[in-house]
């Protein structure tokens, strides 16, 4: 049987506020922001800290289901489930996401994250505008701007881990702090 | 000519479009997750006012939320403004940030500084 408790308790000690695991769908997003920008509304959150969760929520959020998005041609259904976390300990804000992703998208994931984790305040402004203005467009519209944003937005590195789970695929997360700095 | 029109959405902005008055007006949060699909028609009526433009056009920007996949689509629609300010319409671009707000002050400065038009920073009070 699956223990309840224990995944209550682990959520409980993190601070977790919300969570979800499953698919991730147009609809489901716009219920998770509304809950969340409700959250925030009844802590009485200040406006600059909730704009900050809301917007890197919103990419996290758009990440996943796009991803999930590009995974679905695969074979594999356990590809289109994802999990999201957020949590705030002493005024501090985590966001957690896993999911999915074949082994061969891995490397160029990690030199974009390593990229923008390398980059201080000036020069993720540059890139970002470099980025904006480079005419290249991706299908959903973003074109690699998501992590940058996010980066610039919270001013801290992009936590992140690959495991590897066959030669295949491997779980992909990502960890964002949001301070009010 | 006529007037393009819709309204907002939680996820996507009203917009105002007058093409006899010369008057452009985006309000809301922009965060769909297919962007181009909603920027598509807004481009596409700036396309057919550039052949007629009024010679002076005032565009306000006021958002609260956009991610960035509608960052490229303003891109593309401030773009056209930029060519229609060549044509000879005197294009100006209010883009409105709440005070507190530095993201979406910054995100004003970027446009300003990819885009050649006259910008006007305008603070809101919350």
């Amino acid at each position: 049987m699956v223990d309840v408790f224990d995944i209550y308790d682990k959520m409980e000690r993190n601070n977790i506020l919300l969570s979800f695991k499953g698919e991730i769908t147009s609809d489901l997003l716009t219920s998770i922001l509304q809950i969340m920008e409700n959250k925030m509304d009844n802590m009485q959150e200040e406006p600059k800290i909730k704009k900050k969760v809301y917007n890197v929520l919103v990419e996290c959020l758009q990440n996943l289901y796009h991803h999930l998005d590009e995974m679905s041609e695969d074979e594999l259904d356990r590809s289109k489930s994802a999990i999201f976390m957020i949590g705030k300990e002493s005024g501090r804000y985590s966001i957690f996401t896993g999911n999915y992703i074949l082994n061969e998208n891995i490397i160029p994931l990690k030199a974009r994250l390593d990229e923008v984790n390398s980059l201080n305040k000036e020069e993720l402004k540059e890139y970002y505008k470099k980025v904006l203005n480079n005419g290249e467009m991706s299908l959903k519209g973003g074109g690699g701007l998501g992590m940058i944003d996010i980066a610039r937005k919270t001013g801290e590195k992009i936590g992140y881990n690959f495991l590897e789970i066959d030669n295949k695929v491997s779980f992909f997360t990502l960890n964002i702090k949001i301070t009010n700095n | 000519m006529d007037k393009y029109a819709i309204e907002g959405t939680p996820k996507t902005p009203s917009i105002s479009f007058d093409l006899n008055a010369g008057i452009l007006e985006i309000k809301g949060r922009s965060i769909p997750e297919n962007s181009i699909e909603f920027y598509k028609p807004l481009v596409d009526s700036l396309d057919k006012y550039s052949s007629a433009a009024k010679p002076a056009t005032t565009v306000n920007v006021q958002l609260e939320y956009f991610n960035t996949s509608s960052s490229k689509c303003i891109l593309d629609v401030f773009k056209k403004l930029e060519s229609i300010h060549k044509g000879g319409s005197a294009v100006t671009i209010n883009w409105h940030y709440e005070e507190d707000d530095e993201d979406m002050l910054e995100a004003g400065e970027d446009y300003q500084a990819i885009i050649n038009v006259p910008f006007k920073m305008v603070m809101v009070a919350e």
